[in-house]
């Protein structure tokens, strides 16, 4: 990212000079952490607002699996009693 | 209980430092160093203090229902996540601040006016994008938190930092659970297991 000194048309509040090469290379960069493009076989470059829409996907998808995963834990340290549930916790973080 | 007190330690001084909304926009985002979601260190801390936090949660059952368990459960685990961030990033801001006012909203009993701290009159970037283009990224700047009115370059950064975090949450979470479902005989022998190896601490004396 060092094609910075190029000034852009609009300048922003925070005088931050964005470049198309720029967003470029951070759309690039979300690419690679997607699953669902990643494991592509084709290497070539996606659309940006293909990558756009998985990004949200992916994000949603990983919302409802934290919703689950507190769900379940919820569940799990209302039933299980406090210290079993500890017990088993500090055991297993100290044992190496 | 030491990690305990520095985290609540970092929660005090987060509730006092309001500059970070303002100041840390003006900074160069590029001398923050990044944080490694994929470190195993970085695991290992945020499920210590995610387990610190649920102990809290679980001393004061105060509402036995389902919902609002549910409820503390999640906001914790964000909290914690947002602190682990360490406030370099946007989103883990707004999570902490977001989850601030509606606890002092609570406390004080009445309804704040809609708070609109985050509006400075920021002027995005007219680059001419392409209405769908736009739309989705509405979409996506809608989904990390406190991102609604950044500029699409940050926007792109706070997403991705956003869902390295998530993914580590995701996996500390999991651990955690499987921890707690299947508390394991004690197997002295075998510490070849992976669920042990992610949460367990480095030598440190016990709270």
């Amino acid at each position: 990212m060092s094609s910075r000194r190029s000034r852009s048309r609009q300048q922003t509040g925070s005088s931050r000079n964005i470049t198309d090469e720029q967003i470029a290379d951070l759309v690039s960069k979300l690419q690679q952490l997607i699953p669902e493009i990643r494991n592509r076989p084709s290497d070539t470059q996606v659309s940006a607002s293909k990558v756009l829409q998985e990004t949200c996907n992916y994000i949603r998808s990983l919302h409802r699996e934290v919703d689950d995963l507190s769900d379940r834990l919820s569940d799990l340290l209302a039933t299980t009693d406090t210290d079993s549930a500890q017990a088993a916790i500090i055991r297993s973080l100290l044992s190496q | 209980m030491a990690s305990l007190i520095s985290y609540l330690k970092f929660e005090e001084e987060s509730k006092r430092k309001k500059l970070w909304k303002t100041g840390y926009e003006l900074r160069d985002p590029n001398s923050r160093s990044e944080t490694s979601w994929r470190s195993e260190s970085e695991q290992r801390i945020y499920s210590t203090k995610l387990v610190d936090a649920l102990r809290l949660v679980r001393r004061n059952p105060s509402t036995a229902d389902k919902v609002s368990s549910f409820r503390e459960i999640r906001e914790a685990a964000d909290r914690v996540l947002a602190v682990a961030a360490k406030g370099r990033t946007r989103w883990s801001r707004a999570i902490l601040a977001s989850q601030l006012r509606l606890r002092l909203a609570n406390n004080m009993k009445h309804k704040r006016a809609k708070v609109t701290g985050c509006s400075r009159p920021k002027r995005l970037e007219k680059k001419r994008f392409s209405p769908t283009l736009q739309r989705k990224a509405g979409l996506l700047s809608r989904l990390v938190p406190g991102c609604r009115k950044v500029s699409f370059p940050n926007l792109l950064e706070e997403a991705t930092d956003y869902i390295a975090a998530l993914e580590m949450q995701v996996r500390a979470m999991t651990a955690l659970t499987e921890l707690v479902t299947g508390p394991p005989v004690d197997r002295l022998g075998s510490t070849s297991n992976s669920v042990h190896c992610r949460l367990c601490l480095p030598r440190s004396p016990p709270s």
